[in-house]
């Protein structure tokens, strides 16, 4: 790694200012997505500041009305192994235990998972090719290169990779929110507004600005989220990113859909919520496959593939179905 | 049978680190500004920043460049060089220690970000003279070939049980509401957990044995 140096933060309000006026800080709590970028030469911060000092943001607090604060400094293995998150919210719980190893899931912050970047080979090559999340208007060598695990919606000609984590895609789906403090004070980011599409942007991964710091994310109490699922596929059966993931969160009436909530990993820059799908599942029975493969298909018209990924339009809405039918037998 | 007592060429690379490491060693307490706007105390001419760790019960610091990983730092200021660089990016589990009794990645850890903490590395593992119940379970199991992974995944092990002790669920789990109890390891559960340890001689089965017979015996 190049040289930097570190210090170590006590406080916010401090942290947020230093990191608003020094561009060539960066904010370190786990370190396990940073230290790789730093090793493959796509992230050089000469200035960490270790943020695991600062009080109060390691906690997870489930509130009487059902809701939970996660503190972004709680490592991913605490979230997933906490006892009333599995109950609550078993999507979350089965996002995190299908991400990374045991020994990420030790290390990794919750603030820095869904801060993570990019696994798009493209852009983290250390030699450095062409790629406008890196080098902003060097072009991009997957759009027309090997793009088999890239981004089938909302993607651009400057940029087509996904987003990687597991856990954000079962937190845009129970409509969570980002608590953030910048320099003009705290603020609520809701989590389907916190990651961006690339548009002409594509080094922009989040709407976060200069001395923002991620305080927690709040999950509200959401009446399908003890009926919920994660399910992944990937190439190899654990410790891999996914190629296309979807989080399921289901009410019932009896055997039909009350309301349903619906995201996907793996297939876009940002979680992506099918909203359109949401809206035709109501009333749908859960034993009548063909009607709920066709509410799910009201989300793929958009849908548009790469040279190498057309595969992943029809297997997304498998595995949307799939979550949705196990979120429904948990219901 | 009685050994000769002539040193081994690890035993001699320890003596010597031992005696390298102490030459650089101070006794001062940690150097991080708690103001990020004040540069952290370094050694002026070098840029290094002091760092106690306590390390298989044993208390030390170091003088290190804040680049330095934990790895580095295990392997090449205190020749603790059982624990294995591979990857080098946080993807085979070679480089497992435990930092405060969990399993993390050395290789993906800043040591200056570790200061006042307890690692325990292959080294520490054992008691008395005696093998870790793990340990002998891979010998029982001829659990490695090679044995470049082994001690991390012995590493990884000893802490995976723990968790699965601690009630922890993981991808395999088919109802993760429910609470796990350690006789629910099975070797799809196993497998699962070790998931992070990469053996290229594919010692896996052996592996899963291993872990399982002292699963059962902890």
């Amino acid at each position: 790694m190049h040289p930097f140096s570190i210090s170590r933060a006590d406080d916010p309000v401090k942290a947020s200012a230093a990191h608003a006026r020094d561009g060539e800080l960066a904010f370190i709590a786990g370190g396990t997505d940073l230290l790789g970028l730093m090793k493959d030469h796509a992230a050089l911060p000469q200035r960490l500041l270790d943020i695991n000092g600062l009080p109060g943001m390691a906690g997870i607090e489930l509130r009487a009305d059902g809701s939970v604060r996660i503190g972004a400094l709680a490592r991913m293995s605490d979230v997933a192994a906490h006892p009333q998150v599995r109950v609550r919210f078993p999507v979350i719980a089965e996002g995190l235990l299908y991400a990374a190893s045991g020994q990420l899931r030790n290390m990794a912050s919750m603030g820095g998972n869904i801060m993570q970047r990019t696994r798009c080979a493209y852009f983290r090559d250390e030699d450095s090719v062409p790629c406008n999340k890196r080098r902003p208007g060097s072009g991009c060598s997957a759009l027309n290169g090997i793009n088999r695990n890239h981004a089938i919606f909302g993607w651009s000609g400057a940029c087509v990779a996904t987003h990687p984590s597991d856990v954000a895609v079962a937190l845009a789906a129970l409509d969570a929110i980002v608590i953030v403090r910048g320099l003009s004070g705290e603020r609520s980011i809701p989590f389907t507004e916190f990651h961006r599409l690339p548009g002409a942007e594509p080094q922009r991964d989040n709407v976060l600005q200069r001395g923002d710091l991620i305080i927690a994310i709040d999950v509200p109490a959401r009446r399908e989220a003890r009926g919920s699922h994660y399910l992944k596929v990937r190439d190899r059966q654990s410790y891999e990113f996914a190629l296309v993931s979807a989080a399921a969160a289901v009410a019932l009436d009896g055997r039909r859909v009350r309301s349903a909530r619906l995201a996907m990993g793996g297939v876009a820059h940002k979680p992506w919520r099918l909203g359109a799908a949401e809206i035709a599942l109501r009333g749908v029975s859960l034993d009548d496959g063909d009607a709920l493969k066709t509410a799910i298909a009201k989300s793929f018209a958009d849908a548009k593939p790469l040279s190498h990924n057309a595969f992943k339009i029809e297997l997304a809405q498998r595995v949307a179905l799939r979550a949705l039918q196990t979120a429904g037998e948990r219901a | 049978m009685d050994q000769p007592k002539k040193p081994a060429r690890r035993e001699f690379l320890q003596l010597a680190g031992r005696s390298a490491a102490a030459g650089i060693a101070i006794g001062a307490a940690p150097t991080y500004a708690n103001d990020p706007a004040v540069p952290p105390k370094t050694d002026s001419s070098s840029g290094r920043v002091a760092v106690s760790l306590i390390v298989n019960g044993e208390a030390r610091t170091l003088l290190v460049e804040p680049r330095t990983t934990l790895l580095g730092a295990l392997r090449e200021e205190l020749s603790l060089t059982g624990t294995k660089k591979s990857c080098d990016r946080g993807e085979c589990g070679a480089c497992t220690v435990h930092v405060e009794g969990r399993r993390v990645l050395s290789c993906m850890a800043l040591v200056a970000m570790q200061d006042g903490k307890h690692v325990t590395t292959i080294e520490g593992v054992e008691r008395d003279g005696q093998l870790h119940a793990l340990q002998s379970a891979f010998i029982e199991h001829d659990a490695f070939q090679c044995g470049f992974c082994t001690s991390g995944q012995i590493m990884s092990g000893i802490a995976m049980i723990e968790e699965a002790k601690a009630g922890w669920p993981s991808a395999a789990t088919s109802n993760v509401a429910r609470r796990f109890a350690v006789g629910d390891l099975t070797n799809a559960e196993i497998r699962e957990r070790m998931s992070g340890n990469l053996c290229r001689c594919a010692c896996y089965p052996n592996i899963v044995d291993a872990v399982a017979q002292a699963a059962k015996r902890s």
